[in-house]
Protein backbone atom coordinates (compact mmCIF):
# COMPACT_ATOMS: atom_id res chain seq x y z
CA UNK A 1 0.00 0.00 0.00
CA UNK A 2 1.35 3.40 -1.09
CA UNK A 3 1.55 5.70 1.99
CA UNK A 4 0.58 8.66 -0.40
CA UNK A 5 -1.08 11.31 1.22
CA UNK A 6 -1.65 13.07 -1.79
CA UNK A 7 -5.12 11.72 -3.58
CA UNK A 8 -5.40 14.88 -6.06
CA UNK A 9 -2.69 13.22 -7.57
CA UNK A 10 -3.77 10.20 -8.40
CA UNK A 11 -6.05 10.02 -11.87
CA UNK A 12 -8.70 12.36 -10.31
CA UNK A 13 -11.63 13.76 -12.17
CA UNK A 14 -12.56 17.04 -11.11
CA UNK A 15 -15.74 18.37 -9.82
CA UNK A 16 -16.25 20.37 -13.33
CA UNK A 17 -15.95 16.65 -14.93
CA UNK A 18 -12.58 17.45 -16.02
CA UNK A 19 -10.59 14.28 -16.77
CA UNK A 20 -7.08 15.45 -17.17
CA UNK A 21 -5.47 11.39 -18.72
CA UNK A 22 -8.53 11.92 -20.85
CA UNK A 23 -7.90 15.49 -22.09
CA UNK A 24 -4.28 15.17 -22.23
CA UNK A 25 -4.83 11.92 -24.31
CA UNK A 26 -6.57 13.72 -27.04
CA UNK A 27 -4.33 16.74 -26.84
CA UNK A 28 -1.47 15.14 -28.13
CA UNK A 29 -2.81 13.30 -30.52
CA UNK A 30 -4.08 16.65 -31.88
CA UNK A 31 -0.66 18.54 -31.65
CA UNK A 32 1.18 15.62 -33.16
CA UNK A 33 -1.64 15.61 -35.75
CA UNK A 34 -1.65 19.59 -36.51
CA UNK A 35 2.68 18.92 -36.54
CA UNK A 36 3.15 21.00 -33.66
CA UNK A 37 4.57 18.38 -31.29
CA UNK A 38 7.08 14.93 -32.29
CA UNK A 39 5.92 12.25 -30.04
CA UNK A 40 9.48 11.00 -29.94
CA UNK A 41 10.73 14.45 -28.20
CA UNK A 42 7.58 14.12 -25.78
CA UNK A 43 9.51 10.26 -25.10
CA UNK A 44 12.97 11.97 -24.49
CA UNK A 45 11.43 14.35 -22.24
CA UNK A 46 9.99 12.10 -20.25
CA UNK A 47 12.54 9.72 -20.17
CA UNK A 48 14.99 11.75 -19.18
CA UNK A 49 13.29 13.75 -15.97
CA UNK A 50 11.91 10.11 -15.27
CA UNK A 51 15.10 8.25 -15.02
CA UNK A 52 18.17 10.09 -15.79
CA UNK A 53 18.07 13.49 -13.42
CA UNK A 54 17.49 13.60 -10.42
CA UNK A 55 18.25 13.63 -6.39
CA UNK A 56 21.45 11.93 -6.96
CA UNK A 57 23.54 14.32 -9.27
CA UNK A 58 23.02 16.83 -6.15
CA UNK A 59 24.18 13.95 -3.92
CA UNK A 60 27.70 14.06 -6.29
CA UNK A 61 28.03 17.65 -6.17
CA UNK A 62 27.83 17.53 -1.90
CA UNK A 63 29.87 14.78 -1.81
CA UNK A 64 32.76 16.37 -3.81
CA UNK A 65 31.77 19.78 -1.52
CA UNK A 66 32.37 17.87 1.55
CA UNK A 67 35.68 16.14 0.85
CA UNK A 68 37.56 19.15 -2.05
CA UNK A 69 37.25 22.49 -0.28
CA UNK A 70 38.77 23.93 -3.70
CA UNK A 71 35.68 22.48 -5.04
CA UNK A 72 33.63 23.38 -2.19
CA UNK A 73 34.49 27.51 -2.49
CA UNK A 74 33.92 27.11 -6.25
CA UNK A 75 30.43 26.00 -5.46
CA UNK A 76 29.53 28.66 -2.94
CA UNK A 77 30.74 31.54 -5.60
CA UNK A 78 29.44 30.14 -8.48
CA UNK A 79 26.86 27.11 -8.65
CA UNK A 80 26.33 27.05 -11.94
CA UNK A 81 29.47 26.69 -13.00
CA UNK A 82 30.64 24.44 -10.23
CA UNK A 83 27.51 22.32 -11.05
CA UNK A 84 28.74 22.19 -15.04
CA UNK A 85 32.01 20.48 -13.87
CA UNK A 86 30.22 17.53 -13.75
CA UNK A 87 28.31 18.28 -16.38
CA UNK A 88 24.77 19.41 -14.91
CA UNK A 89 22.97 22.15 -15.96
CA UNK A 90 20.43 23.02 -18.47
CA UNK A 91 16.90 23.46 -17.93
CA UNK A 92 15.38 24.69 -14.71
CA UNK A 93 19.33 25.43 -13.62
CA UNK A 94 20.74 28.17 -15.90
CA UNK A 95 21.37 30.18 -12.38
CA UNK A 96 22.48 27.87 -9.69
CA UNK A 97 23.28 28.94 -6.43
CA UNK A 98 24.14 27.14 -3.30
CA UNK A 99 23.69 28.43 0.00
CA UNK A 100 25.66 26.52 2.84
CA UNK A 101 24.70 24.87 6.38
CA UNK A 102 26.43 25.74 9.26
CA UNK A 103 26.08 24.40 12.93
CA UNK A 104 24.60 28.40 13.71
CA UNK A 105 22.70 28.56 10.97
CA UNK A 106 20.23 26.23 8.42
CA UNK A 107 18.96 27.51 5.02
CA UNK A 108 15.75 26.09 3.47
CA UNK A 109 14.57 26.79 0.23
CA UNK A 110 10.64 27.22 -0.86
CA UNK A 111 9.32 28.49 -4.09
CA UNK A 112 5.63 29.95 -2.66
CA UNK A 113 4.59 31.03 -5.80
CA UNK A 114 4.81 27.91 -8.08
CA UNK A 115 7.71 25.40 -7.90
CA UNK A 116 10.85 26.81 -8.61
CA UNK A 117 13.92 24.36 -8.05
CA UNK A 118 16.82 23.09 -9.35
CA UNK A 119 16.01 20.66 -11.83
CA UNK A 120 19.48 19.55 -12.76
CA UNK A 121 20.27 18.75 -9.40
CA UNK A 122 17.56 17.55 -8.26
CA UNK A 123 15.10 16.58 -10.81
CA UNK A 124 11.53 17.53 -10.65
CA UNK A 125 10.11 18.58 -7.59
CA UNK A 126 8.28 16.36 -5.11
CA UNK A 127 4.46 16.91 -4.50
CA UNK A 128 5.00 18.37 -1.32
CA UNK A 129 7.39 21.23 -2.70
CA UNK A 130 4.95 22.18 -4.70
CA UNK A 131 1.84 21.58 -2.33
CA UNK A 132 0.04 24.62 -0.93
CA UNK A 133 0.88 23.81 2.93
CA UNK A 134 4.48 23.69 2.00
CA UNK A 135 4.40 27.11 0.21
CA UNK A 136 2.32 29.28 2.82
CA UNK A 137 3.83 27.52 5.44
CA UNK A 138 7.87 27.84 4.74
CA UNK A 139 8.23 31.56 5.04
CA UNK A 140 6.60 32.12 8.02
CA UNK A 141 6.88 29.02 10.71
CA UNK A 142 9.43 27.04 9.10
CA UNK A 143 10.18 25.59 12.48
CA UNK A 144 6.49 23.66 12.47
CA UNK A 145 6.89 22.77 8.92
CA UNK A 146 11.00 20.98 9.86
CA UNK A 147 8.64 19.07 12.67
CA UNK A 148 6.62 17.79 9.75
CA UNK A 149 9.62 16.12 8.43
CA UNK A 150 11.12 15.16 11.83
CA UNK A 151 13.61 17.72 12.48
CA UNK A 152 13.98 19.71 15.08
CA UNK A 153 16.35 22.15 15.51
CA UNK A 154 18.74 23.82 18.35
CA UNK A 155 16.70 27.46 19.00
CA UNK A 156 20.01 28.68 18.57
CA UNK A 157 20.37 28.03 15.30
CA UNK A 158 19.43 30.75 12.40
CA UNK A 159 16.77 29.77 9.84
CA UNK A 160 17.32 31.49 6.50
CA UNK A 161 14.36 30.87 4.09
CA UNK A 162 15.29 31.41 0.28
CA UNK A 163 11.88 32.46 -1.65
CA UNK A 164 12.87 31.75 -5.27
CA UNK A 165 11.26 34.19 -7.09
CA UNK A 166 12.89 33.94 -9.88
CA UNK A 167 15.05 31.91 -12.27
CA UNK A 168 18.01 31.78 -9.90
CA UNK A 169 17.04 28.09 -7.99
CA UNK A 170 18.78 27.36 -5.00
CA UNK A 171 20.09 23.74 -3.47
CA UNK A 172 21.28 23.52 0.15
CA UNK A 173 24.84 22.06 1.10
CA UNK A 174 24.24 20.85 4.34
CA UNK A 175 26.31 20.22 7.29
CA UNK A 176 28.76 16.66 6.90
CA UNK A 177 27.47 14.38 9.47
CA UNK A 178 29.47 13.41 12.04
CA UNK A 179 31.43 10.01 11.79
CA UNK A 180 32.21 10.18 8.00
CA UNK A 181 35.91 11.10 8.24
CA UNK A 182 36.67 8.03 6.08
CA UNK A 183 34.25 7.58 3.82
CA UNK A 184 34.82 8.08 -0.11
CA UNK A 185 32.84 10.39 -2.45
CA UNK A 186 30.50 7.41 -3.30
CA UNK A 187 29.61 6.58 0.12
CA UNK A 188 29.19 9.88 0.98
CA UNK A 189 26.64 10.41 -1.90
CA UNK A 190 24.51 7.98 -0.34
CA UNK A 191 24.06 9.97 3.18
CA UNK A 192 22.72 13.36 1.33
CA UNK A 193 19.02 12.88 0.74
CA UNK A 194 16.92 15.17 -1.46
CA UNK A 195 15.56 16.79 1.80
CA UNK A 196 19.03 17.52 3.01
CA UNK A 197 19.82 19.52 -0.12
CA UNK A 198 16.29 21.86 0.38
CA UNK A 199 16.64 22.20 3.88
CA UNK A 200 13.49 19.83 5.15
CA UNK A 201 16.07 17.23 6.03
CA UNK A 202 19.99 16.70 7.57
CA UNK A 203 22.22 13.99 5.40
CA UNK A 204 21.91 11.09 7.10
CA UNK A 205 24.21 9.99 9.84
CA UNK A 206 26.32 6.72 8.32
CA UNK A 207 24.80 2.97 9.32
CA UNK A 208 27.66 1.42 12.11
CA UNK A 209 28.83 -0.62 9.28
CA UNK A 210 29.90 2.01 7.37
CA UNK A 211 31.56 3.94 9.65
CA UNK B 1 -1.47 39.19 -10.05
CA UNK B 2 -3.36 38.24 -6.65
CA UNK B 3 -4.34 35.23 -7.29
CA UNK B 4 -4.35 32.03 -5.56
CA UNK B 5 -0.39 31.11 -6.06
CA UNK B 6 0.46 33.70 -4.02
CA UNK B 7 0.83 31.37 -1.00
CA UNK B 8 3.56 32.77 0.85
CA UNK B 9 2.05 33.33 4.64
CA UNK B 10 -1.26 31.60 3.66
CA UNK B 11 -3.03 29.93 6.73
CA UNK B 12 -5.00 26.75 7.25
CA UNK B 13 -3.70 24.08 4.88
CA UNK B 14 -2.71 21.81 7.42
CA UNK B 15 0.34 19.68 7.63
CA UNK B 16 3.02 18.76 5.02
CA UNK B 17 2.58 15.14 3.84
CA UNK B 18 5.84 14.05 1.95
CA UNK B 19 4.91 10.74 0.65
CA UNK B 20 7.51 8.06 1.39
CA UNK B 21 9.55 6.79 -1.77
CA UNK B 22 7.38 9.10 -4.31
CA UNK B 23 7.66 8.32 -7.86
CA UNK B 24 8.90 11.06 -10.23
CA UNK B 25 5.36 10.75 -11.82
CA UNK B 26 2.17 9.69 -9.88
CA UNK B 27 0.22 8.44 -13.66
CA UNK B 28 1.68 8.32 -17.17
CA UNK B 29 -1.04 11.20 -18.03
CA UNK B 30 1.45 13.89 -15.59
CA UNK B 31 4.11 12.24 -17.43
CA UNK B 32 2.66 13.67 -20.89
CA UNK B 33 1.41 17.11 -19.46
CA UNK B 34 5.29 18.10 -18.81
CA UNK B 35 6.18 17.00 -22.09
CA UNK B 36 3.50 18.64 -24.06
CA UNK B 37 4.31 21.46 -22.07
CA UNK B 38 7.57 21.89 -22.71
CA UNK B 39 7.34 20.63 -26.02
CA UNK B 40 4.72 23.30 -27.13
CA UNK B 41 6.72 25.71 -25.37
CA UNK B 42 9.53 25.58 -27.51
CA UNK B 43 7.13 26.89 -30.39
CA UNK B 44 8.14 30.09 -29.10
CA UNK B 45 4.52 31.43 -29.39
CA UNK B 46 4.52 32.33 -25.44
CA UNK B 47 7.65 32.61 -22.91
CA UNK B 48 7.68 30.65 -19.80
CA UNK B 49 6.37 33.83 -17.66
CA UNK B 50 3.25 34.19 -19.64
CA UNK B 51 2.70 30.25 -19.07
CA UNK B 52 2.89 31.28 -15.49
CA UNK B 53 0.23 33.43 -15.86
CA UNK B 54 -1.74 31.38 -17.48
CA UNK B 55 -1.64 29.09 -14.72
CA UNK B 56 -2.03 31.83 -12.28
CA UNK B 57 -5.02 33.04 -13.85
CA UNK B 58 -7.11 30.09 -13.19
CA UNK B 59 -9.90 30.24 -10.45
CA UNK B 60 -8.65 30.41 -7.26
CA UNK B 61 -11.16 27.80 -6.27
CA UNK B 62 -9.55 25.34 -9.02
CA UNK B 63 -6.22 26.13 -8.39
CA UNK B 64 -6.36 25.48 -5.05
CA UNK B 65 -7.97 21.82 -5.76
CA UNK B 66 -6.62 20.89 -8.84
CA UNK B 67 -3.61 18.76 -8.54
CA UNK B 68 -0.11 20.37 -9.83
CA UNK B 69 -0.39 18.74 -13.51
CA UNK B 70 -3.43 19.32 -13.66
CA UNK B 71 -2.62 23.06 -13.33
CA UNK B 72 -0.81 22.92 -15.93
CA UNK B 73 -2.77 21.08 -18.60
CA UNK B 74 -5.51 23.70 -17.95
CA UNK B 75 -2.73 26.49 -18.70
CA UNK B 76 -1.43 24.69 -21.77
CA UNK B 77 -5.22 24.22 -23.40
CA UNK B 78 -5.65 27.89 -22.70
CA UNK B 79 -2.31 29.20 -24.03
CA UNK B 80 -3.04 27.07 -26.84
CA UNK B 81 -6.01 28.32 -27.55
CA UNK B 82 -5.17 32.36 -26.94
CA UNK B 83 -2.44 31.58 -29.39
CA UNK B 84 -4.23 30.26 -31.54
CA UNK B 85 -2.47 26.83 -32.97
CA UNK B 86 -5.57 25.70 -31.44
CA UNK B 87 -9.85 26.52 -31.40
CA UNK B 88 -11.94 25.46 -28.45
CA UNK B 89 -13.89 23.15 -30.81
CA UNK B 90 -10.39 21.20 -31.81
CA UNK B 91 -9.67 21.07 -28.34
CA UNK B 92 -13.43 19.58 -27.25
CA UNK B 93 -13.10 16.91 -30.35
CA UNK B 94 -9.71 16.22 -30.10
CA UNK B 95 -9.81 16.54 -34.17
CA UNK B 96 -8.19 18.72 -36.08
CA UNK B 97 -9.92 21.21 -38.16
CA UNK B 98 -8.02 23.40 -39.34
CA UNK B 99 -4.53 23.71 -41.05
CA UNK B 100 -1.91 24.43 -38.57
CA UNK B 101 -0.88 27.78 -37.67
CA UNK B 102 2.95 29.01 -38.71
CA UNK B 103 4.92 29.21 -35.33
CA UNK B 104 8.00 31.27 -34.40
CA UNK B 105 9.72 28.30 -34.19
CA UNK B 106 9.36 24.68 -35.74
CA UNK B 107 8.78 21.46 -33.93
CA UNK B 108 11.15 19.95 -31.27
CA UNK B 109 12.94 17.01 -32.77
CA UNK B 110 14.04 14.36 -30.21
CA UNK B 111 17.11 15.89 -30.70
CA UNK B 112 16.37 19.17 -30.22
CA UNK B 113 14.42 18.28 -26.75
CA UNK B 114 18.01 16.31 -25.61
CA UNK B 115 19.55 20.14 -26.52
CA UNK B 116 17.28 22.15 -24.56
CA UNK B 117 17.22 20.26 -21.29
CA UNK B 118 21.20 20.03 -21.45
CA UNK B 119 21.31 24.00 -22.29
CA UNK B 120 18.49 25.43 -20.78
CA UNK B 121 17.78 29.07 -21.79
CA UNK B 122 19.47 31.13 -19.39
CA UNK B 123 18.04 34.47 -17.98
CA UNK B 124 20.68 36.54 -18.14
CA UNK B 125 21.15 39.33 -20.23
CA UNK B 126 23.02 42.39 -21.08
CA UNK B 127 22.30 45.55 -18.42
CA UNK B 128 20.84 48.34 -20.03
CA UNK B 129 21.70 50.88 -16.78
CA UNK B 130 24.21 50.57 -13.94
CA UNK B 131 22.12 48.43 -11.15
CA UNK B 132 20.45 50.96 -8.81
CA UNK B 133 21.23 48.87 -5.47
CA UNK B 134 24.43 46.87 -4.16
CA UNK B 135 25.22 44.64 -1.59
CA UNK B 136 23.99 46.45 1.77
CA UNK B 137 21.67 48.66 0.46
CA UNK B 138 18.43 49.28 2.79
CA UNK B 139 15.80 49.00 0.48
CA UNK B 140 11.97 48.67 0.26
CA UNK B 141 9.84 46.15 -1.72
CA UNK B 142 7.24 48.88 -3.50
CA UNK B 143 2.99 47.99 -2.88
CA UNK B 144 1.92 47.42 -5.98
CA UNK B 145 -0.49 45.35 -7.16
CA UNK B 146 -0.74 44.65 -11.02
CA UNK B 147 -3.60 42.93 -12.79
CA UNK B 148 -0.71 41.17 -14.65
CA UNK B 149 1.82 38.41 -13.75
CA UNK B 150 4.13 39.27 -10.97
CA UNK B 151 6.92 38.10 -8.59
CA UNK B 152 6.72 39.89 -5.74
CA UNK B 153 4.61 38.12 -3.27
CA UNK B 154 2.15 39.90 -1.22
CA UNK B 155 4.03 39.32 1.79
CA UNK B 156 6.92 41.18 1.08
CA UNK B 157 5.22 44.43 -0.03
CA UNK B 158 5.94 47.30 1.68
CA UNK B 159 8.46 46.38 4.09
CA UNK B 160 12.31 47.09 3.98
CA UNK B 161 15.10 44.65 3.62
CA UNK B 162 18.53 44.85 2.86
CA UNK B 163 20.15 43.57 -0.53
CA UNK B 164 22.09 40.38 0.01
CA UNK B 165 22.95 39.71 -3.62
CA UNK B 166 23.37 41.32 -7.19
CA UNK B 167 22.35 38.57 -9.54
CA UNK B 168 23.36 40.82 -12.98
CA UNK B 169 20.55 41.60 -15.12
CA UNK B 170 17.74 39.27 -15.83
CA UNK B 171 14.75 38.52 -17.97
CA UNK B 172 11.93 40.64 -16.02
CA UNK B 173 9.26 38.28 -15.47
CA UNK B 174 6.63 41.07 -15.51
CA UNK B 175 7.57 42.60 -19.16
CA UNK B 176 8.27 39.14 -20.22
CA UNK B 177 4.68 37.68 -19.08
CA UNK B 178 3.44 40.37 -21.56
CA UNK B 179 5.71 39.21 -24.27
CA UNK B 180 8.41 42.17 -23.75
CA UNK B 181 11.64 41.87 -23.72
CA UNK B 182 13.06 44.39 -20.75
CA UNK B 183 15.80 43.00 -18.79
CA UNK B 184 16.51 44.59 -15.19
CA UNK B 185 18.79 44.30 -12.16
CA UNK B 186 17.70 41.21 -10.08
CA UNK B 187 18.82 40.80 -6.25
CA UNK B 188 17.79 38.75 -3.53
CA UNK B 189 16.43 41.27 -0.87
CA UNK B 190 16.58 39.60 2.75
CA UNK B 191 13.27 40.69 5.48
CA UNK B 192 14.14 39.91 8.89
CA UNK B 193 10.94 37.88 10.03
CA UNK B 194 9.83 40.42 12.46
CA UNK B 195 9.52 42.81 9.73
CA UNK B 196 7.32 40.75 7.29
CA UNK B 197 4.70 38.83 10.53
CA UNK B 198 5.11 41.81 12.94
CA UNK B 199 4.71 40.48 16.53
CA UNK B 200 5.97 36.82 17.71
CA UNK B 201 7.60 35.81 14.45
CA UNK B 202 10.29 33.50 15.07
CA UNK B 203 13.60 36.18 16.19
CA UNK B 204 15.75 33.62 14.34
CA UNK B 205 14.05 33.85 10.62
CA UNK B 206 15.26 35.65 7.78
CA UNK B 207 13.15 35.40 4.63
CA UNK B 208 15.02 36.52 1.56
CA UNK B 209 13.14 36.93 -1.99
CA UNK B 210 14.59 37.17 -5.44
CA UNK B 211 13.58 40.86 -6.07
CA UNK B 212 13.89 42.19 -9.72
CA UNK B 213 14.91 46.36 -9.80
CA UNK B 214 11.18 47.83 -10.57
CA UNK B 215 10.01 45.98 -7.60
CA UNK B 216 12.54 48.09 -5.33
CA UNK B 217 13.04 51.57 -3.55
CA UNK B 218 15.39 53.13 -1.38
CA UNK B 219 14.74 52.87 2.09
CA UNK B 220 16.77 54.90 5.29
CA UNK B 221 19.66 53.48 6.39
CA UNK B 222 19.13 50.88 9.30
CA UNK B 223 18.70 53.07 12.57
Amino acid sequence: MPSCACPSEHGRVATDGYDPAARVKALEQLLVEKGYVDPAALDVIVETYAHEVGPMNGAKVVARAWTDPDFRARLLADGTAAAAEFGFGGRGGEHIVVVENTSRLHNLIVCTLCSCYPWPLLGLPPVWYKSPPYRSRAVIEPRAVLRDFGVVLPETTAIRVWDSTAETRYLVLPLRPEGTGGLSEDRLAALVTREAMIGTGLALAPARADA
Amino acid sequence: MNGAQDLGGAMGFGPVRPEKEEPVFHAPWEERTLALTLAAGALGEWSIDEGRYARESLHPALYLNASYYEIWLRALERLLREKALLDAKELESGRALSPATKTRRTKLSADDARRLMANGTPYRREPSAPARFAVGSRVRAKVINPQGHTRLPRYARGKEGTVERVHGAHVFPDASARGKNEPVWLYTVAFPARELWGEGADPTLTVSIEAFEPYLEPAAPKS
